[in-house]
């Protein structure tokens, strides 16, 4: 947006301040505008650099096996194939790690964003004693890291037989303190008007919750649902505990198998990161606005 | 920040007293927190204090109840275990080494690409893409980046004439190259968050910095950073805490190794406690972590509150 006049004072003290030398403003701006041209370059030529390592891994997956280990490494492929695509198939489990990253991650994000909202407008609008020491006590769980916790919550899986289950793979995920405290600062800043109207007419919670509440926070749902699907879709450290057989693995497990191989399987590795990556990739692909505003939505809230 | 309760009216046609309204009403409140309540508690709040009861015996993964009791023993042997303060100190240095750029490299590129009108779209892509790949991948396709010999960075390295070092093969560089590894894969959460900290400086304060004749890159000092303090300090904040808990790419990339250079101290925890099979041991280790990631959170949360107050 282009300024037209800047404010002038009048006078002729205003004259000797208001009016700077052109010549040395002028060549001043060049040179700003020359260095702000080298840092926009310098930034896009790292950008190109950040996609290599991407670039290259597609390149090599779709190279023959033994054209892999070429000394010096070279990006051309003599004969560009798929056959690392259908090893991978057919070498893993793959079909079924999809399956269970699917199952596990779409009802680990249902689950939290109900139990989550659920909780955020209790917080929000219930009236129950002991409500701010429970508050206080959800607040205090954002600071607790699950992955110190690891062992403990093994044992504890592991005393009641669920390791390698289902079960494992999903409750575990489930609890959010952060999405409480989200949901609950949201639904504060909801007028309580409307609630307060239904209620005379006879809604009860359950009403005044799904029917009313929740769709006027749609956007903050969908932020936490995003950001719960990603986290939980790549989360490595806690399925690769709780799946101890092959087919209950999750796609970041599974493909972690693959990276300890015997003999020349470069192309083949490369093929199951593409694969491990894919779904995703096209996920973010469809909806990168909202992917990017949710993670970082989430980060700020 | 008021909260306002939500109760049904008492209007003289109901048949039911108002108390008995109220307190239905707060049992649903109460009702509704209860899901989360439960799954909070049976896995957040139970292994924890699984955690401190099981530091305290010497349980064995393979074999079921607590095992003999111990007392502070664990803990005093973790005191004098040389491998579990290396594993602290791997992660206290790969904190300090990896914080600065993944701070300050997505903080430049989220300013220059803020200026940039067309084609940002290119840019999210490129430095959010790698954020969104499971840590196993990254592990293929870095692993194989850095192989000797076939690798492509040993491949460019010797297109420029320069002998390369052994990236992870070298106890004192493999930490670095690790470290590499986790500037490009998650610089795009940062970068991210400081567009989106940009965008919300409004527009008239640079206009008006502009009118008194201020230069641009005066205007980045003066005006931008500043405004984006609140915004670096929760990323300075996440990433440590982030560092402290790091084991994916260890784990996936060097193992830990070459011996034990890299492991981190989530990795000793699971060394200790499913390799070595020792959960009482590794309960005490986890315990003593959880201790240190607890107080930056809280440290984390203060200072939010002192900003946010200001």
């Amino acid at each position: 947006m282009a300024i037209k006049a800047p404010l002038r004072r009048t006078g002729p003290a205003a004259a000797a301040v208001s009016a700077p030398p052109r010549g040395a403003v002028a060549a001043q701006n060049w040179r700003e505008s020359l260095f702000r041209r080298t840092v926009t370059g310098v930034v896009i030529a790292l950008a190109l650099v950040w996609l290599v390592p991407v670039a290259w891994t597609l390149d090599t997956s779709i190279k023959p096996e033994n054209s892999t280990i070429l000394i010096p490494a070279t990006w051309k492929v003599s004969s560009p194939t798929l056959s690392a695509y259908s090893a991978v198939f057919s070498a893993t489990d793959l079909g079924r790690w999809y399956l269970n990253s699917a199952i596990v991650t779409v009802i680990v994000t249902v689950l939290t964003v109900i139990t989550t909202s659920m909780a955020g407008y209790a917080l929000s609008r219930g009236k129950f004693r002991g409500k701010r020491l429970l508050f206080a006590l959800i607040l205090a769980g954002i600071m607790i890291p699950p992955q110190a916790l690891i062992v403990p919550l093994f044992r504890e899986l592991q005393t009641v037989h669920l390791i390698n289950t289902y079960w494992a793979l999903i409750l575990p995920q489930v609890p959010a303190p952060i999405s409480v405290f989200i949901f609950k600062k949201v639904f504060d800043g909801l007028p309580i008007e409307i609630e307060q109207a239904a209620t005379v007419d006879g809604a009860g919670w359950w009403t005044a919750y799904a029917r009313i509440a929740l769709p006027l926070v749609r956007s903050t749902a969908a932020a936490v649902s995003i950001f719960t699907f990603v986290w939980t879709w790549n989360n490595f450290l806690w399925p690769f505990l709780a799946a101890t057989s092959p087919t209950m693995m999750t796609i970041p497990v599974g493909i972690g198998t693959v990276v300890s191989g015997v003999g020349v399987v470069n192309a083949l590795q490369m093929a199951s990161a593409v694969l491990g990556a894919l779904p995703l990739v096209l996920v973010f692909l469809f909806a990168q606005r909202q992917i990017v505003e949710g993670v970082a939505g989430t980060g700020l809230k | 920040m008021t909260t306002r309760a939500l109760q049904l009216p008492a209007t003289a046609a109901r048949s039911t007293t108002r108390q008995a309204q109220r307190r239905r009403s707060n049992l649903s409140g109460l009702g509704f927190l209860t899901p989360f309540l439960v799954l909070y508690a049976l896995f957040l709040i139970l292994p924890l204090v699984l955690d401190v009861v099981m530091s305290l015996f010497n349980t064995s993964l393979v074999l079921p109840g607590l095992g003999r009791f111990e007392g502070l023993g664990n803990y005093r042997e973790l005191f004098g275990d040389s491998r579990f303060w290396q594993a602290m100190w791997h992660t206290i240095a790969f904190t300090l080494v990896s914080t600065p750029p993944l701070v300050l490299i997505p903080l430049f590129f989220a300013i220059v690409v803020n200026r940039i009108h067309h084609g940002q779209w290119f840019f999210r892509l490129a430095f959010f893409l790698p954020y969104i790949l499971p840590s196993a991948v990254i592990a293929l396709i870095w692993t194989w980046l850095y192989e000797p010999g076939y690798g492509l960075i040993d491949g460019f390295f010797s297109f420029l004439g320069l002998g390369a070092p052994g990236w992870l093969s070298s106890p004192n560089l493999a930490l670095y190259s690790i470290v590499i590894v986790t500037v490009w894969w998650t610089i795009g959460f940062n970068f991210v968050l400081y567009l989106a900290g940009l965008q919300d400086i409004p527009r008239d304060l640079y206009e008006a910095a502009s009118i008194d004749g201020a230069s641009r890159s005066r205007q980045t000092w003066r005006i931008t950073l500043p405004m984006l303090g609140r915004t670096t300090t929760l990323v300075v904040v996440l990433q440590i805490i982030a560092s402290l808990k790091i084991f994916d790419q260890i784990y996936l990339i060097t193992a830990g190794g070459p011996n034990y250079a890299t492991r981190s101290a989530i990795e000793y925890i699971y060394d200790t406690g499913f390799t070595s099979q020792r959960v009482g041991y590794a309960s005490a280790a986890s315990l003593v972590l959880f201790v240190v990631i607890v107080v930056v959170s809280f440290v984390w949360l203060a200072l939010i509150q002192r900003q946010e107050r200001v």
